[in-house]
């Protein structure tokens, strides 16, 4: 990928946003790859955990905001607890995903959850579900 | 008997029925009181990650004042006040909301503010899961010397999940290789087998908008767990219980070699041990069926 680096995307608010809501150091994190090696999700990914916080550090705000992989996330917490460099990746996955919904956007729709899976599904699911992916 | 206030949450009063009064089944055998919260709230499932929203953070804090209340009015003996979970979803909400009482004094303060007329708040209370009651308070051997039906000749793959265990700062056992839900089924006879994915992710609610993706996941920790030779997934979780079990169906249709595997909770093989009325440990209400596999091992009429 052919990335533009420009000193307004790397000192820019956007980052300073992510790592006010994740309260996490994005450049604490040295590419090593293990979250992305343990996330439950990342085969599904259009972009690799490890590549969100890299794009991130870089601000790269509109790849992220059009990526996948943030919706696809389950908070399992594997990547935070693996880190070695005690970055909590799962943290700044939702911090981009409110700079979303604080824009009242919705990530699920609840009124397209077909009705059997509604009867079938667990209260922590549904709540869950809405908490991570409605705005 | 030891009283304890005990927070259900939603899930058990509704879709995990059968993971609540499995536990109540076998309770007083171990002399334990569960004294269920009064005015409890939804704790909100899923913990909030966004350190600028304390909103978020008010419904299981106001459930963490109503135990210590409890405990003001003499009504639970311990100090510091003990509340115990069984839903591990409720049991890390509630864990790390008190670590932010606890550790910001600022955050602290802002919610105690935020509260009407409850009490104030300095994180005294302390959240367990039902199975460090069992381990720490109990204790594998008073268990051992209560089994009435040993679950000889059964093999199960213990099953931990996510949030039991994940983060660091609140986990009931290791993170990486967690044992207690081992040690519990090793003390009620059962053959227990290890699988390299027992602290894998289910999928949690991506079951709800990735229904397909969720089951792969799932999918994967089944059949993984079968090849070691498991012949039911022991599980602590109704989430799980859903994804790992209820879905079963969806993997079935994908993988046509795919064959269902009971996922039963741990209280219910725990009731079933301890000598409980069948009947109470809820086997017809599960998302599997683990009455047919438990018949052929002769534990169940
Ligand atoms: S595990 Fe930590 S340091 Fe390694 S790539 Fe992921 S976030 Fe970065
Ligand atoms: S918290 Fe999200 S990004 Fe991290 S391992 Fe789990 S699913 Fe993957």
């Amino acid at each position: 990928m052919r990335v533009e680096l420009t000193s307004e995307k790397l000192h820019g608010s956007f980052v300073a946003k992510v790592e006010e809501i994740s309260g996490q150091d994005l450049l604490s994190c040295y590419q090593c790859g293990k979250c992305s090696a343990g996330c439950p999700m990342s085969f599904a990914m259009d972009i690799l955990p490890n590549q969100i916080i890299r794009l991130a550090q870089l601000g790269m705000e509109v790849e992220i905001a059009e990526s996948k992989a943030i919706w696809l996330c389950a908070t399992c917490i594997t990547c935070a607890a693996r880190c070695p460099r005690g970055c909590d990746l799962s943290r700044v996955m939702e911090a981009l995903r409110l700079l979303t919904l604080r824009k009242n956007v919705d990530a699920v729709e609840p009124s397209r959850i077909p009705e059997e899976a509604l009867a079938d599904l667990p209260q922590i699911a549904l709540v869950s579900c809405f908490r991570k992916f409605t705005a | 008997m030891m009283n304890l206030s005990y927070y259900p949450g939603c899930t058990l009063k509704t879709k995990a029925k059968n993971f609540e009064d499995s536990a109540i089944a076998f309770m007083s055998t171990l002399g334990i009181d569960l004294i269920e919260l009064p005015r409890w709230n939804c704790c909100g499932a899923s913990y909030c990650l966004a350190d600028d929203d304390l909103i978020h953070q008010v419904a299981p804090v106001r459930d963490l004042i109503r135990v210590k209340e409890q405990s003001v009015r003499g009504i639970l003996p311990l100090k510091p006040p003990k509340v115990v979970t069984l839903c591990p979803f409720c049991y890390n909400t509630l864990k790390r909301a008190n670590l932010i009482v606890k550790n910001d004094p600022s955050k602290k303060d802002t919610l105690n503010s935020f509260m009407d007329d409850e009490i104030d708040y300095q994180g005294e209370v302390e959240t367990v899961h039902l199975l460090e009651v069992l381990r720490d308070d109990i204790g594998w051997e008073a268990i051992a010397e209560k089994v009435k039906v040993p679950l000889k000749g059964l093999i199960v793959a213990p099953y931990y999940g996510c949030t039991l265990i994940r983060p660091r700062e609140i986990a009931i056992d290791d993170v990486e290789r967690p044992t207690v839900l081992h040690r519990l089924m090793e003390t009620l006879g059962a053959t227990v087998v290890d699988f390299p994915l027992a602290t894998e992710c289910c999928g949690s609610f991506q079951s709800v908008s990735n229904p397909d993706l969720a089951a792969e996941t799932a999918w994967n920790i089944l059949t993984l767990a079968q090849r070691q030779g498991a012949e039911a997934l022991v599980l602590s979780c109704p989430l799980c219980e859903y994804n790992l079990g209820f879905q079963q169906k969806l993997m079935m249709k994908k993988h046509g070699e795919f064959k269902g595997i009971p996922t039963p909770y741990f209280t219910q093989l725990l009731a079933l041990a301890l000598g409980a009325a069948p009947e109470s440990c809820g086997f017809d209400q599960g998302y599997t069926d683990s009455r047919a596999l438990l018949q052929s091992k002769g534990l169940l009429s």
